[in-house]
């Protein structure tokens, strides 16, 4: 089959049209949308930084919720809709199948997210980012969530047209490469999690018209985590997809076994749904029984498969570095590795925050016995800092300095500014997550405006030692504001401004 | 390479350092995945699972019901209320205040009905650092045995709009 399509001279990827500029925009909004988030999460810092305290009551959980949004689920998922193109067109060499699927998804996205914005910066919708009912927003906010989570959903489902057509067309014979099969795994969940999304906000949506008189606060927990976190392990996959990814371009990287890391996806698939009642530990309705066999059993088939990548990942790379000659030793590959490179420290510094800062305390957290002592403490919040944040978000900002030279054709400004980024930007997160997780522990809770609870009926004074954590997390997240700016200025700054390579 | 389609057989059996390493973690798994249900029989820190339908009238007026029979004296305006530890305790969230303030008898045990009559709520003991949800519909039982004297906060941690961070109530142990 023949369409329009360009070989690039870095990654020897070849390119095709359309693709390419749908990639090009998404991630150009995505890194948007990120710079935007990230500007609101420094004003919930310093709101809950108590030595400034800077945000009015309803500001901070306006603030709040905007960043929630932007930072959890506009970039990230913007992001995402650029690989799903990456993994099902450049990948297999092929086209985009339906180019106008494509521009619908960005539309709906675009327009979800300005509605939603508006309605929570404009005070319609102070009931945070997970909208607990009987809390109820304006309903032009939840048409917001569902345009995008519409928008979202073609997305998903283009990447298994996409993938159809490229094998009709012979672009691949048997099975999709790596990388690409872990999109396809993250489409998978992309569409189990919002088809929860679809039970649970298409009904609290007729419930703010007034067409349905109640919705269970009870069972809307239930379905809502059931988009809640599915949807993380969205994010799970693509970021490991990406690990694979930059290996492999940096590398020339293959897994060691393509049927264990294969399989490790289908873990994540089958098993992370109904391990989302690990967050409905502490709920009443829930039998005992119900949480332990959907918590136990079935979260830790999932982190059996984190654990496979752990091993996979890493072992790729010092494969693929040994070949290039540093076999001296047991860790001349890891000191000679490309650290001033910032797709490979990023991706390296993912690799290790995900595993030890977010994995293990979800593990821990995930349990009956401490989610009691930490469920919606400040706890929480650490913990999915070191997943999304110093997980996820890392490793795209990583997959993000590699993509720009080769779909925007432009080189990298600032070198020296890329260059350190990732370990300033992980540094920041590491501080923050930890010493949030340290707070949680003495019960200082997530979501709240004032620990100090100088207006309650009964003051309150947490442990001495609090005030030094609240201070921490201040500057933790101040060196991690850095590291983020810093991203958007090399990132946009190269994509607007970089040196045009021919 | 992960970027490109896999050539020959690849469904191939585990290298010597992969199978290690897989058995180690699935055995991992296996004892993490095993010992949350055995915790759960020989430790002392569960959730409570006993939960009944309630409506907010019928709550209140169990609250009411508990006021005029043991209401034992007035704490900033609340109700200070000092149950039989023989008879149910109920506690009732709503926006932005626990009612009533309990006075408890340390070393026995109370069994306290906690529900919302407006929104969801989180009920967090401090400092001992205990959480749970309070969900409005939702008679949630709770065995509670204090185990020393004094003063404990009850904050809510969970979002019910902008008075949520006035939202204390207190518990005297005795």
């Amino acid at each position: 089959m023949s369409f329009e399509k360009r070989t690039c001279e870095i990654s020897g990827l070849e390119i095709e049209k359309n693709s390419e500029s749908m990639i090009k925009l998404n991630m150009a909004t995505a890194i948007i949308f990120f710079a935007i988030g990230g500007a609101a999460g420094l004003l919930v810092l310093l709101t809950r930084w108590p030595a400034i305290h800077l945000l009015p009551v309803e500001w901070y959980y306006r603030w709040l919720t905007a960043h929630g949004l932007l930072a959890l689920l506009v970039w990230i998922i913007f992001f995402e809709v650029a690989l799903v193109h990456f993994g099902s067109v450049t990948l297999l060499k092929s086209r985009l199948a339906v180019p106008i699927l494509s521009k619908i998804t960005y539309g709906l996205m675009l327009g979800g997210t300005l509605l939603v914005v508006v309605m929570v910066l404009g005070g319609q919708a102070d009931v945070l980012f997970t909208s607990y009912v009987p809390l109820q927003a304006h309903p032009l906010y939840y048409l917001g969530i569902i345009l995008f989570a519409v928008g979202s959903l073609i997305a998903f489902i283009h990447f298994f047209i996409n993938a159809v057509v490229a094998k009709k067309e012979g672009e691949y014979k048997r099975t999709l490469p790596m990388v690409s099969f872990g999109i396809m795994a993250a489409s998978i969940i992309g569409i189990m999690s919002i088809a929860h999304g679809a039970a649970i906000y298409i009904p609290t949506f007729l419930w703010s018209l007034g067409i349905i008189e109640t919705i269970d606060p009870s069972a809307y927990r239930l379905v809502w985590w059931g988009l809640g976190h599915t949807s993380q392990q969205i994010n799970v996959c693509m970021m490991v997809a990406c690990w694979y990814g930059i290996a492999a371009f940096l590398f020339k990287a293959k897994p060691a076994s393509e049927k264990l890391c294969r399989s490790a996806f289908v873990l994540y698939i089958l098993f992370i749904n109904v391990a989302s009642e690990h967050h409905l530990l502490v709920d009443p309705v829930f039998s005992t029984w119900h949480k332990i066999v959907n918590t136990s059993y079935v979260m830790h088939l999932a982190v059996l498969a984190s654990m496979i990548h752990a091993f996979a990942v890493p072992a790729s790379i010092e494969m693929g570095l040994r070949k290039q000659g540093y076999n001296n030793g047991l860790f001349e590959w890891l000191k000679k590795a490309p650290w001033g490179n910032p797709a490979f420290s990023a991706t390296f510094i993912s690799i290790v925050l995900f595993g030890f800062l977010g994995g293990t305390t979800g593990v821990i957290f995930g349990t009956e016995q401490f989610s009691i002592i930490r469920h919606n403490t400040w706890a929480i919040t650490g913990h999915f800092h070191g997943t999304v944040v110093a997980g996820t978000t890392i490793a795209f900002m990583g997959m993000a300095y590699f993509l720009i030279p080769v779909f925007f054709k432009r080189d990298l400004i600032m070198p020296g500014v890329a260059k350190l980024q990732p370990f300033v930007y992980g540094t920041g997160i590491t501080i923050l997550s930890i010493t949030m997780m340290a707070a949680g522990t003495f019960g200082v809770p997530r979501r709240h405006w004032d620990y100090n609870f100088s207006d309650a009926p009964f003051g309150y004074q947490f442990d001495s030692t609090v005030d030094i954590f609240m201070g921490l997390v201040g500057i933790g997240g101040l060196i991690a504001v850095v590291g983020g700016a810093m991203f958007v200025f090399v990132t946009l700054g190269s994509i607007f401004k970089g040196n045009k390579r021919a | 390479m992960a970027i490109h389609e896999p050539q020959g057989n690849w469904w191939q059996p585990l290298s010597k350092d992969e199978k290690i390493w897989f058995i180690l973690a699935l055995v991992w798994m296996l004892v993490s995945f095993l010992y949350m249900p055995i915790q759960h029989f020989i430790g002392v820190q569960n959730p409570p699972s006993e939960s009944y339908r309630v409506s907010a009238e019928d709550f209140e007026a169990l609250i009411e019901a508990q006021e005029e029979k043991y209401t034992v004296g007035e704490e900033n305006g609340f109700p200070v209320v000092r149950p039989n530890p023989d008879e149910p305790v109920y506690l009732k969230a709503s926006m932005w205040e626990w009612t009533p303030v309990l006075e408890l008898e340390k070393d026995k045990t109370y069994k306290i009905h906690l529900s919302s009559v407006d929104l969801v709520h989180g009920f967090s003991i401090q400092p001992i650092n205990l959480n749970l949800m309070v969900i409005p519909g939702i008679d949630y039982v709770v065995n509670l045995k204090p185990t020393s004297s004094g003063d404990f906060r009850i904050l809510c941690n969970e979002f019910c709009g902008l008075g949520h961070h006035t939202m204390v109530g207190k518990i005297n142990v005795i």
